[in-house]
């Protein structure tokens, strides 16, 4: 039987969909790590302190605002998921796929002004 | 073969042959001359006509009633009827038919339905009532919430443009699919229906409501504009309410 | 075409004792994840708040650790936040097993359960870490 492609794929919808699941599935390999780290300030405070001047380098602070978007994206996708499944939502609700990207481009924003500047 | 040479007047058709599952199956070109006001099922008709008589295609009402005629174009399922060849054809002036996706296909553009209407049934899309021809009229408001909920979807001709374009019916084989889940909406709000348990115990699962990811490609592509997106939603907190309370 | 609908009505005839397990299963995974996600969504924006605030002029242990050992309410809402993501993890992680990548049903439900045992004892851990006060 015949299967979709990409053409099929290519509405706001869907893409709300895979980033909200992408998203999740990387947040979700992320914490672990999260963890990880921030234990090792029960075994070693040292440990932990190394850590956080490895996370000083640049290329940590921008997958660290990587993480930060990414979480900020799930949230925003996740309450619009929300308001269609308990809400009195007759459609698709785009409207607030638009108004959740902006959201997440400013938690982004907010984070790397507070990382960089 | 290509004999025209392609230009404005012409279009470049690549249409799916092929017999089905023990047949690989390939796309084949065609030449089609282009009209003012040409449907896609203009052109699947003058292939079969004019071109290739061998073509199988379905089509029915030709006015966007029946549904019979949904195939997938250029990667999309729509109805053939009432799409529209220069809304559609690509910038290279190609235009691609298949046959809907998920379902088997039989020869060339025609697909097996019988899995759609098997899991319409599975999903108790079939209303069920005590009142006979001795009782008065049951009296329905069409200003309540369930009766408008209802009313939202009942429009469904069961074309499966729906099922085509979902991406669960594709990873789970016996996800039920939005046209089956949408009806059973429609009856779940259906106050003269008497099949409610049952009906909610077979829309629950992982082959029902639950495994619906609200990507909204089916109420996207809807033809008749039907949101089973929402209906789905509608049957997730249905369920939910009727388990917690035992009454699953 | 016969492989397929005979899979499609394979899962009717299954029992409908199994079915109607089957159905409450998925309908509490289902509000167990929106319930969490509501808890997270508070969670989050706090946090996301929160971590705006405290990477401005770099972070360090000592920074950090200042501000949370000993902190009761801060212990508390991070316990909270640690196992509304053990509960909605992993339920995300199954629905991705099962369509993405194929796995079998029973094979997806155990690594979901890993994943709830890791982050609850990962986290709470970590919670700890940053509370105890002393080092």
């Amino acid at each position: 039987m015949r299967r979709n492609d990409h053409r099929a794929h290519g509405h706001p919808s869907w893409w709300a969909f895979w980033l909200h699941r992408v998203s999740g599935l990387l947040l979700a390999l992320f914490l672990p790590l999260h963890f990880l780290a921030l234990g090792r300030a029960l075994t070693a405070p040292a440990a932990l302190e190394g850590f956080l001047r490895f996370s000083d380098a640049p290329v940590v602070k921008v997958a660290e605002w990587g993480l930060v978007t990414l979480l900020a994206l799930h949230l925003a996708g996740g309450v619009r998921l929300l308001l269609i499944e308990f809400g009195r939502a007759s459609d698709l609700r785009k409207n607030w796929i638009a108004g959740g990207i902006g959201v997440a481009a400013a938690v982004g924003l907010a984070f790397a002004l507070a990382l960089f500047a | 073969m290509l004999v025209a040479a392609m230009n404005d007047k012409t279009l470049h058709v690549r249409i799916w042959r092929g017999l089905g599952a023990d047949d690989d199956g390939r796309f084949v070109d065609y030449a089609v001359p282009r009209q003012d006001s040409q449907t896609v099922l203009d052109v699947v008709t003058h292939v079969q006509r004019v071109l290739d008589a061998t073509l199988s295609y379905r089509f029915a009402c030709r006015v966007g009633m029946c549904g019979s005629c949904a195939m997938t174009v250029n990667g999309q399922a729509r109805w053939t009827c009432r799409t529209h060849v220069a809304k559609v054809v690509g910038a290279d002036g190609v235009l691609e038919i298949a046959p809907l996706a998920h379902l088997p296909v039989v020869k060339d553009l025609a697909t097996d339905m019988s899995a759609f209407f098997d899991k319409w049934a599975r999903a108790r899309g079939r209303f069920q009532g005590t009142l006979t021809r001795h009782d008065d009229f049951a009296r329905v408001s069409p200003e309540t919430p369930e009766r408008q909920a209802a009313n939202a979807g009942i429009e469904c001709i069961g074309c499966a443009v729906c099922y085509g374009s979902c991406d669960v019916v594709q990873w789970r084989l016996d996800f039920l699919g939005p046209a089956a889940l949408n009806r059973a909406w429609t009856l779940v709000n259906d106050v003269r229906d008497t099949d409610r348990t049952a009906r909610l115990r077979a829309v629950a699962g992982d082959a029902g409501c639950h495994s619906c990811h609200t990507q909204g490609s089916c109420t996207e592509r809807c033809p008749k504009a039907i949101a089973p997106t929402i209906a789905i939603a509608g049957l997730k907190r249905t369920v939910a309410r009727a388990a917690v309370k035992g009454e699953l | 075409m016969s492989a397929v609908v005979g899979a499609a009505s394979r899962g009717a005839e299954a029992a409908p004792e199994m079915a109607l397990r089957n159905a409450v299963a998925q309908a509490r995974r289902w509000y167990w994840q929106r319930i969490s996600a509501m808890v997270l969504a508070v969670c989050v924006v706090l946090h996301l708040a929160g971590m705006v605030w405290a990477v401005r002029g770099g972070l360090s242990a000592a920074e950090i650790l200042s501000r949370t050992q000993g902190n009761a309410l801060f212990a508390a809402f991070y316990a909270v936040f640690v196992l509304a993501c053990a509960v909605h993890v992993p339920i995300g992680l199954i629905a991705i097993t099962s369509e993405w990548w194929r796995w079998p049903p029973a094979a997806a439900t155990w690594f979901a359960r890993g994943v709830t045992a890791a982050l609850v004892v990962l986290g709470l851990r970590a919670v700890w870490a940053v509370y105890a006060p002393g080092a």
